[in-house]
């Protein structure tokens, strides 16, 4: 057997343990095992990649192998810096960065790729021109669009959507400019139009330019509260941008792993966008409202609430026999899910039962709740999803919703508001709910919540970490 | 061409398996998927060393350096980052925790 062969083997050997490594992500038990795998399939495709480059004719140049060595030690090092020193709540914001990374070095090496072939005076053949045109196109958007992305999560742009006049007219412009120049690249592969090494490779500049651009128009309108949706879009672009770079440099292991990577985040982002009840096109045009859930002044209705004290919301729930505790995105901003692991494990050695409700979308990522809740020390059988928890409500004391809005408002289950048909928590069928909120200010979907309204319903004004608190120390005071 | 098409046919292979494969995940582990299926497009880097393989200009060595830099921080920084989601996924509380069972 031929090196080339073993190297051929060896990668194949990696890409199936991608694929055993994600159906080992079916259940919490094996994860661990199964990214471990996962991760062991990529010290074999790179190892083999290594030997490849090792015993191939003609060897690599000195300097080539500095920028392999070098390079890789300053990007591991980093990676391996920030992944250990991370805040569990800080999670999306690096993977998003991770993703802008992953989707940058992907158009790299289609430019890359296509520079070399241009300055030899050569012209790439018509696939490969497209093939290199995708990749450089989606690797653009993914790395501008994820570092915006990551910049939101992050704070350090604002997470309301932010629209400036004509930028809608903006990307038309940057979409036709991307698609003419695209149009000339591929009749210059073909033949039909006659430009030099030089000009081809401005025009892809041109490309490279305007996708940047595009990535940035793109998520800077998406409010915070669509953040998972825009995450899991992106992933799925860095994996078909590097499936794209596979088809360039003609490498399967590449193939195989961008469309995995592509359809689990496909999967993702329609499941995101399902529980959210909107389209994949209506979040990124930028459809309603946005932002962190203060919009307007104070619910606008003449709904009547009724406002609780941390005293009675304890006594309340101290002598239930069963609380479910909805946490939502106001708990992931507040960071509160320590005093909500108090406060559960408080109310289990008074003899509640304790379980926790945990919409698709709650939290700042896809699941990201139920790795805070786990960071917290819960124990993920405690949490439960929507469909497996939402008959137990019909049976529980005490709902006690905390920082979730939309996910709650049972508006949701008629037709003509703007959340009919989005799936929700059957919260209002719980014999009493406390709902620890800092105003009465809208969710992003920007209506008034019924439950509120509710006569079963008090309202414990607070900041989601404040209230908790209140709550563990009135608990305590029993 | 025919070349072409076997690249095309594993690309479709692989799109419905990865479909397969992560439609069964429960919603509790979509974090730690999502940070997994991060590294795994961390395959780039692959293509990082393939192209520092072939570069033999100051442009080309530039690309391949930062396409290295880049891919590795995705893998590394994905993996590590994933695992260090997953081990805290227990089914026991560290604390202890008395009676009150469902």
């Amino acid at each position: 057997m031929d090196i080339d062969t073993l190297v051929r083997l060896a990668q194949l050997a990696g890409a199936a343990c991608f694929v055993l490594g994600l159906h080992l992500m079916n259940s919490p038990a094996t994860a661990r095992n199964g990214n471990l795998l996962s991760a062991g399939g990529m010290v074999v495709a790179v190892g083999a990649t290594l030997l490849d480059l090792i015993t191939r004719p003609g060897g690599v140049s000195v300097v080539g192998w500095v920028v392999i060595v070098v390079g890789f030690a300053i990007g591991g090092g980093l990676g391996l810096y920030t992944a250990r020193t991370v805040k569990m709540t800080a999670m999306p914001q690096l993977v998003s960065l991770f993703n802008a990374v992953g989707g940058g070095a992907a158009a790299l090496v289609a430019i890359d790729d296509f520079v070399r072939i241009a300055s030899g005076g050569q012209t790439a053949s018509v696939s490969t021109t497209i093939f290199t045109v995708l990749d450089v196109v989606i690797g653009s958007v993914t790395f501008t669009g994820s570092l915006i992305a990551s910049g939101k999560l992050q704070g350090l742009i604002g997470g309301k959507p932010i629209i400036f006049p004509g930028s809608r007219l903006l990307t038309i412009v940057l979409a036709v400019v991307a698609v003419v120049a695209t149009v000339v690249l591929i009749l210059a592969a073909n033949g039909n139009l006659a430009i030099d090494g030089t000009a081809s490779v401005l025009v892809l500049a041109l490309i490279i330019a305007s996708a940047c651009v595009f990535g940035v128009t793109m998520v800077l309108p998406i409010g915070g509260a669509d953040m998972p949706v825009v995450i899991s879009l992106l992933n799925a672009f860095t994996g078909t941008a590097v499936a794209m770079a596979g088809f360039v440099l003609v490498n399967p292991v590449l193939i195989i792993s961008g469309a995995l990577v592509g359809a689990s985040g496909g999967i993702l982002t329609k499941l995101m966008a399902d529980a959210m009840n909107r389209s994949i096109l209506n979040i990124m045009v930028g459809g309603f409202g946005g932002g962190e859930g203060t919009i307007g002044s104070a619910g606008g209705g003449a709904t009547q609430v009724r406002s609780i004290s941390a005293d009675d919301a304890a006594i309340q729930m101290a002598y239930a026999s069963s609380v479910i505790i909805v946490p939502g995105y106001g708990l992931a901003v507040a960071q509160a899910q320590h005093a909500c692991r108090e406060l559960g494990e408080l109310l289990e050695s008074k003899g509640v039962d304790v379980k926790y409700a945990i919409h698709p979308v709650a939290g700042r990522m896809p699941g990201h709740m139920n790795v805070l809740l786990a960071e917290a020390n819960v124990p993920y059988p405690l949490l439960k999803e929507m469909d497996d928890i939402n008959p137990e409500f019909d049976r529980c004391d005490v709902a006690l919703v905390v920082g979730a809005n939309d996910v709650t408002n049972p508006a949701a289950r008629r037709p003509g508001s703007p959340v009919s048909g989005m799936p929700i928590l059957n919260v209002d069928h719980a014999k009493s709910i406390v709902v620890i909120k800092r105003s009465m200010g809208r969710g992003y979907a920007g209506i008034d919540n019924e439950l509120y309204g509710n006569p079963k319903t008090g309202m414990l004004f607070a900041d989601a970490k404040d209230g908790l608190g209140q709550l563990v120390a009135a608990v305590k005071a029993l | 061409m025919t070349d072409l098409l076997t690249q095309i046919t594993i690309f479709v292979l692989a799109i419905l398996v990865g479909f397969e494969v992560i439609s069964k995940v429960p919603a509790t582990l979509h974090t730690p998927l999502m940070s997994g299926a991060n590294s795994i497009h961390g395959i780039v880097l692959v293509g990082g060393m393939i192209i520092a393989a072939g570069a033999d200009n100051p442009l080309s060595y530039t690309l391949a350096f930062v396409a290295m830099v880049f891919g590795a921080a995705n893998v590394v920084g994905g993996y590590v980052v994933t695992d260090r989601m997953l081990q805290m996924f227990k089914k026991k509380p560290a604390a202890p925790k008395p009676a009150a069972q469902a």
